[in-house]
């Protein structure tokens, strides 16, 4: 935890609020007819195999990784987008893996995601204020007049001032960081416990990231919303988090506060991600450590430690048996056979 | 004398509502063997600037003012068919999305085959192969794989093909259009890695664009920081790095996050880049700029000398700063 005050404001900071345990979630993999009739088996996308951890309410846990590492999917199936194929989620204590019907209705309330693309996420021939709006109307809290006041208190903690002016745009009418606000503001309207923000920067102007950023840093402490934040940039991810674990192929390879996680990587995966990461110093000489080859796909998962046949440091373990994600120092877990 | 020298460029998109300006008024050169960065956002005419070095500006922009010289001449003037020369063998592209530049139902050794004899008639089949299977090992690609088709690589594996088609031909010139935007942290190492040894091994120059200000700093010699069409600084890296003069690169470095730090603050730049049809009139910036004063409104800065190879367009430094001519050279 980063922010002391924060904490003292909300006592029941320290619970779980999200915990998930040996989630996995396969997806099978289309096959043309005749391979349909010679084979028997059928072959996985192992998008997320096996992950636990959980997130304290008031937190910013993050995870990071390549394209293909399972994070977005990790997230999907948290706010039940995708159903897991195994393993449990709780929130709040409670299962809810298996939640449908009216009581998944019920939690989406407290659990909402905003999505990378902001031309994608809101609905070209809704203006704003139905939009924003919209979750309301589905949830029955409230309709005209109650709406509209709702809908411009929120604008305006987004930053769209006077909001007058913009509830009755269309989303074409919008730049790109305007866009992101108005999901934002969708996504807050219910005043949810708990987000995921699935890349909400990576589409939006340089100039423009840490506004939406630094929005969002303010909505844990306002509205004590807890986030699962999902990033390829590790910049930002050190930035926004308290919590961060590293994901590759469908694995945690290491999670644990960003500071030690930063200063002292110890996956060997980790340390190459953090060394191929621009600095933005010219005069900063800096040692890159190099991986063999690129990520394997994730219907053939090597043996053993699935990142061996890249690792630099590998020995014949590495290729036989899996590492668990073990305690190495406190708070800070490991999967990798060089830690014992 | 320099390799590539830009005089006043001004690019115009006419549309229905009115001509947008993408570009206006830049001048640069750069000499044999050295990087420059392109940085700026969305919209900024980065791309448009690098498309007219190989005058490939896309229908319906047009150049309207300006020279662009390539050892001296003048591509603009020449015809289409000699401008066909240039490309590929002065001054190479690299596109930014590998997944649609390569073409599908050719095999990897058919694009460069066909690359080599087009701009060599009088190279044999099997010479054209030899020099591909050499080039693609320079890629760090095993070279049996030239005859797989493109679907049957990873996007790092493309992007390094395309950057084995722009240096084929030994350029002296290579512009690099967000050459990793599409691509993971490791791959993007790898291909920037590649870059700079190809380009110390081949001895060309090279102009790397991208919106991200990190990758720039950290792997170019000299930047030029494009807003709405604008180049508002133009300095060396490490002066751009040490001592940025105009308020919007200062705000972009604060902004962008570096793991080398910790407890940093971002400031965000307020507003949003302008709409190119209705630039603020003066500076482009002055809208969103906190030291903006009266005379930003109505009067455009001129390009302002700060120090040595060091530009600035603002009028912060009107008194401190000599005043030069615009198509200064380097």
């Amino acid at each position: 935890m980063s922010d002391a005050s924060c904490m003292a404001k909300k006592v029941f900071m320290l619970s779980e609020i999200v915990k998930v345990e040996h989630l996995k979630k396969y997806f099978p993999v289309q096959k043309s007819f005749l391979e349909q009739l010679f084979t028997r088996e059928l072959s996985y996308v192992k998008a997320v195999d096996d992950v636990a951890f959980s997130i304290r309410s008031g937190e910013i846990f993050t995870l990071a990784g390549e394209s293909g590492c399972g994070k977005t999917t990790t997230g999907r199936v948290i706010v039940k987008l995708l159903e897991p194929t195994s393993g449990k989620i709780y929130f709040n204590g409670a299962d809810i893996t298996k939640l449908k019907g009216e009581k998944l209705r019920l939690l989406r309330r407290k659990m909402q995601i905003i999505f990378q693309d902001p031309y994608a996420s809101l609905n070209p021939r809704m203006k704003i204020i139905d939009a924003v709006g919209h979750p309301l109307e589905i949830h029955g809290l409230a309709k005209g007049e109650e709406k509209k006041k709702k809908v411009l208190e929120v604008l305006e903690k987004v930053g769209l001032t006077p909001p007058e002016q913009f509830i009755n745009l269309y989303p074409h009418q919008l730049s790109g960081g305007q866009r992101q606000r108005v999901a934002l503001a969708r996504s807050i309207i219910l005043k949810p416990e708990f987000m995921v923000a699935d890349e909400p920067v990576s589409m939006i102007d340089v100039s423009l990231r840490s506004s939406i950023i630094d929005l969002m840093l303010s909505f844990r402490k306002e509205l004590g919303l807890t986030y699962l934040f999902i990033t390829h940039d590790l910049a930002v991810a050190k930035y926004i988090s308290d919590k961060i674990a590293i994901m590759y192929l469908g694995k945690i390879v290491e999670m644990g506060h960003k500071e030690p996680l930063f200063w002292n990587p110890m996956h060997p995966y980790t340390q190459a991600l953090l060394s191929a990461i621009p600095v933005p110093n010219p005069e900063r000489e800096r040692k890159r450590i190099e991986l063999a080859g690129e990520v394997p796909s994730a219907i053939d998962i090597p043996t053993g430690c699935r990142f061996h046949p890249r690792c630099p440091y590998r020995t014949d373990k590495c290729s036989k048996e899996e590492p668990q994600l073990i305690e190495v120092e406190k708070g800070h877990f490991v999967a990798c056979h060089l830690m014992k | 004398m320099p390799l590539l020298e830009v005089g006043s460029l001004t690019i115009d998109y006419p549309t229905s509502r009115g001509a947008i300006r993408a570009v206006e008024d830049i001048s640069f050169s750069l000499k044999k063997g050295e990087t420059l960065g392109l940085a700026g956002e969305s919209g900024s005419g980065k791309s448009t600037l690098g498309l007219s070095i190989i005058r490939l500006v896309p229908y319906p922009g047009v150049i309207v003012k300006g020279h662009i010289k390539i050892d001296e001449t003048d591509i603009l003037k020449l015809p289409e068919d000699e401008m066909r020369f240039i490309r590929g063998r002065k001054a190479a592209y690299i596109f930014q999305d590998p997944m649609t530049s390569l073409n599908p139902v050719k095999r990897i050794g058919a694009h460069f085959i066909e690359l080599i004899r087009t701009h060599e008639p009088n190279t044999g089949k099997e010479e054209a192969f030899e020099r591909t299977k050499t080039v693609v090992k320079n890629l760090g690609i095993l070279s049996e794989r030239i005859n797989d088709y493109p679907h049957q690589f990873s996007g790092g594996m493309r992007q390094r093909i395309m950057i084995g088609l722009a240096i084929a031909l030994n350029p002296d010139l290579v512009i690099a259009d967000e050459p990793t935007t599409a691509l993971d942290v490791i791959v993007q190492a790898k291909i920037l890695d590649l870059l700079e040894s190809l380009r110390k091994v081949y001895g060309m120059a090279l102009i790397l664009i991208s919106h991200d200000l990190s990758i720039i700093l950290e792997r170019c010699d000299k930047i030029i920081i494009m807003y709405a069409g604008h180049m508002l600084e133009y300095a060396t890296s490490i002066e751009m790095h040490r001592n940025p003069k105009h308020p919007y690169t200062q705000g972009l470095l604060q902004s962008i996050p570096n793991i080398e730090l910790s407890d940093q603050k971002l400031v965000a730049i307020p507003g949003s880049p302008p709409d190119m049809l209705n630039p603020p009139k003066g500076c482009r910036f002055w809208p969103r700029c906190s030291y903006a004063k009266k005379i930003c409104r109505v009067k455009e800065p001129p390009l302002i000398k700060v120090g040595r190879n060091h530009f600035v367009r603002c009028f912060l430094y009107g008194k401190k700063g000599v005043h030069v001519e615009r198509n200064r050279k380097s």
